[in-house]
């Protein structure tokens, strides 16, 4: 049914209706509308039966989860930032014990300085804990994403996170098309644990694994993504014939067919992307784009095989590896690796700011002509890291960098939630 | 389950005669159905007052479950020493997840048993005193606040035990462990520190909280199989010796356990929703030094650079307990 509605209500519909059997949640902006619309349908009854417990911490959170799904429930959690990172051991625990959770990762920014607003580090920290890693680039897709995540972190038995951008996705209101109960139950059968905490089947779980096997246990968490590989694309075929649409799948292509320079990103960055691209096609540039819904696991031949045809590729991205420059980045160009194409990588939006058009057109028409340097800063405020920087050179006790920077950006009080 | 205290000393000894006690109020372990939840053969140290306390609080906690029990375990040495690759001791479903999280996984696993309606089906979670006074307390107040219906037993042995014997915030007072050296002008652990968990668990007027020692077992048994028929958040704190930790003679673990009841050091007690409702009296008051020397961690107390003060100010603290508590029989000695 077509609804004019919040991102985070339409993913709490969704949600509701996999029938997840355990939701715990810890308040974090961007994050909490989706849990709140969830406790609401628990409390009031429309969504049963489903336990709703409001844990003390995002470790907990987590933790309660990695206990319902070893005891074969359906699991839910969500969260972003710096929750992300509270639950981090536990993160890690869920993916090495093979448990299906599902969890929204409201894309934010990390502290310090503490920031609400949307970038991609939180998930990306994530990228090497054996959780999967979906990209939403609309709130349909995020809506479509999570229906998927469940029938493939069940089937694999490994969980998977479904990544939608802060506050531009999760707060945003647009059209979305929810499906209805009998479309996601022809979808999405029950959950069949591999393994479940049953008395009369008792079984260990966790045991304290030695030299002697850890490494069979870590190589068949990413046996199990290199099936994912397979099963994403096929997974998204099958929701498109019971849902009608094209949704997930594991990149998404542009104009690539002709293109020389592909613009490479991931999330709803991908729609500013776009229109400048058909701006610029308008124009007679030759210009395509490669959005990647997979980052995890990550489609090193699909990404290979869309960009050997062009020439350059720039990986536009709202994460930063520091000391280094991009995360998704790197992972790019280890897939076109020996293919002598040239790469720029630029480091956007973090902390929430704003990617205008005006400097997408300035940065694409740069990496045309292969002026960039290999690592781009896009709207750094280059004066105010030059003062900060000759500050630091001048006096020993400089003070707090954030703080000077606002007060050299002469913005007297910032907002903080 | 009725107590039969003058029957017990007419056996002669301080352990319980089993005989003289009808069937059904024989002890869990006494019974050839008795589930074996932790099998032998697990790697414990010779006297692991753990491996013996998780023993027969998890058998009682399947007799009185009818068997229909799933545990969750924090890191510690009882997961480690029970489930080396590829073997296990447990004879339930059981889950290690992390350190610090066991009551939260045990929180899941009862939302689940609840969703599934498998009322039936009870969920205990078990940690080291270190997981459950320190890196775990996050969680155990939070399943406590929430009165989840678990039952979550704390094994205290007064020191991060699998990590090579650092001090926990269970540790007593002039302990020498691996970060308390006996070294310097306060040897030994710091006093003036450290958590009362069982007051703390009280704080929360979840229904249940209890203390017992491997020296009671009947009595451990019987608390068990209380709060096993009890719903909501319980806690039980079992006093369990670690024979390498402090330094004893594997043999002495039994008799330690007693002698920390018996001076006071440790109150043997039990309270519902926040109130005390009963003690476990001492029956022969013993000096600290009884209990403490027979445990190297405590040996720079005594001998040549004997510090009696701090030896009056353990004993300030077995005093204090046993008035607080009330842990002396009426007109007794
Ligand atoms: C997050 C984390 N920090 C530290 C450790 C290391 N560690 C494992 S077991 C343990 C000590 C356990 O002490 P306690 O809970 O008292 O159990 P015991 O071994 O004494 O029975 C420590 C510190 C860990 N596994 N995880
Ligand atoms: S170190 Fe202590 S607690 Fe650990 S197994 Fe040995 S005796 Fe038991
Ligand atoms: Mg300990």
């Amino acid at each position: 049914m077509l609804k004019q509605t919040e991102g985070s209500k339409a993913v709490a519909e969704a949600i509701a209706l996999c029938r997840p059997e355990v939701i715990c949640a810890y308040p974090i902006s961007p994050q909490t509308h989706i849990v709140e619309a969830l406790g609401e349908m628990v409390k009031a009854g429309e969504l049963t039966p489903c336990e709703f417990i409001n844990v003390e911490s995002e470790f907990a959170a987590m933790s309660v989860a990695i206990g319902s799904s070893a005891a074969g429930a359906r699991s839910y959690t969500a969260t972003a930032s710096q929750g992300l990172l509270f639950m981090v051991e536990a993160v890690y625990n869920a993916a090495g014990l093979g448990l299906p959770i599902v969890m929204t990762v409201a894309n934010r920014a990390i502290g310090a300085p503490i920031n609400i607003w949307n970038d991609h580090s939180d998930s990306l920290s994530q990228r090497d804990s054996g959780w999967m890693q979906l990209f939403a680039e609309t709130n349909q897709e995020a809506v479509d994403l999570h229906i998927q995540a469940f029938r493939l972190a069940e089937e694999l038995s490994m969980p998977i996170m479904v990544c939608m951008d802060g506050f531009i996705l999760t707060h945003a209101f647009e059209r979305v098309d929810i499906p209805s109960q009998e479309q996601v139950d022809a979808y999405l059968p029950p959950f069949e644990p591999r393994q479940v905490l049953d008395p009369a089947e008792p079984i260990s779980i966790g045991a304290m694994v030695g030299p002697e096997a850890f490494m069979e246990v870590k190589y068949l968490a990413h046996a199990k993504q290199m099936q994912a590989l397979e099963r994403i694309p096929q997974l998204a075929d099958e929701f498109k014939q019971i849902f009608g649409r094209d949704s997930g799948g594991l990149i998404r292509t542009y104009h690539i067919e002709d293109a020389e320079t592909v613009v490479i990103a991931m999330g709803s960055v991908l729609g500013t992307i776009k229109d400048v691209v058909d701006e610029m096609r308008a124009e007679g540039h030759k210009i395509g784009v490669l959005g990647i819904i997979s980052f995890r696991p990550f489609p090193l031949e699909l990404v290979r095989a869309a960009l050997i045809k062009s020439r350059r590729f720039i990986v536009l991205e709202k994460s930063l590896a520091v000391g280094m420059g991009g995360i998704v980045a790197t992972n790019v160009r280890m897939a076109v690796s020996g293919t002598g194409l040239k790469g720029f990588t630029a480091i956007a939006g973090l902390g929430g700011r704003a990617i205008p058009k005006s400097s997408l057109h300035k940065l694409f028409r740069q990496a045309e002509k292969e002026e960039l340097e290999p690592v781009t800063f896009v709207d750094l405020d280059w004066d105010a890291v030059n003062k900060q920087l000759e500050r630091e050179k001048q006096t020993r006790r400089s003070g707090p960098i954030a703080e000077n920077i606002l007060h050299d950006k002469g913005i007297v009080s910032a907002k903080f939630g | 389950m009725s107590f039969q205290p003058v029957k017990f000393y007419q056996t002669g000894t301080l352990t319980v005669g089993n005989r003289l006690l009808a069937q059904d109020e024989r002890s869990v372990q006494a019974n050839q159905m008795r589930s074996n939840s932790i099998n032998s053969g697990h790697r414990a140290c010779q006297g692991c007052g753990e491996a013996l306390g998780a023993r027969y609080a998890i058998d009682a906690a399947m007799a009185e479950s009818n068997g229909q029990l799933i545990a969750a375990n924090a890191t510690g040495c009882l997961e480690v020493f029970s489930t080396p690759y590829p073997e296990s001791s447990w004879q339930i479903p059981w889950i290690h997840s992390l350190f610090g999280n066991a009551p939260a996984v045990a929180t899941g696993i009862a939302a689940a048993m609840k969703v599934k309606g498998r009322n039936d089906v009870r969920v205990v979670a078990q940690g080291g005193d270190g997981g459950t006074t320190d890196i775990g307390f996050g969680c155990l107040s939070g399943m406590f606040e929430r009165n989840d219906d678990v039952l979550y037993i704390c094994y205290d042995n007064e020191g991060y035990m699998n990590t090579g014997v650092q001090r926990s915030s269970a540790t007593p007072p002039a302990a020498r462990t691996a970060t308390t050296m006996p070294v310097g002008p306060e040897p030994g652990n710091v006093f003036g520190q450290g958590k009362n968990v069982p007051e703390i668990a009280m704080a929360h007027n979840i229904p249940y909280v209890a203390t017992a020692t491997v020296a009671d077992l009947r009595d451990l048994e019987y608390k068990v199989r209380k709060a096993m028929r009890m719903r909501g958040a319980r806690y039980i704190q079992i006093f369990v010796p670690c024979p390498l930790g402090w330094g004893a003679a594997s043999h002495d673990t039994i008799r330690l356990a007693r002698l920390a009841k018996e001076t006071g050091m440790f109150p043997v007690f039990e309270a519902e929703h926040g109130e005390v409702t009963s003690v476990l009296k001492i029956r022969n008051k013993v000096a600290i030094e009884e209990y403490l020397k027979p445990q190297k961690r405590f040996a720079h107390l005594f001998g040549k650079h004997a510090h009696p003060e701090t030896v009056a100010r353990l004993q300030a603290i077995a005093d204090r307990n046993i008035r607080k508590y009330g842990l002396l029989a009426e007109g007794g000695n």
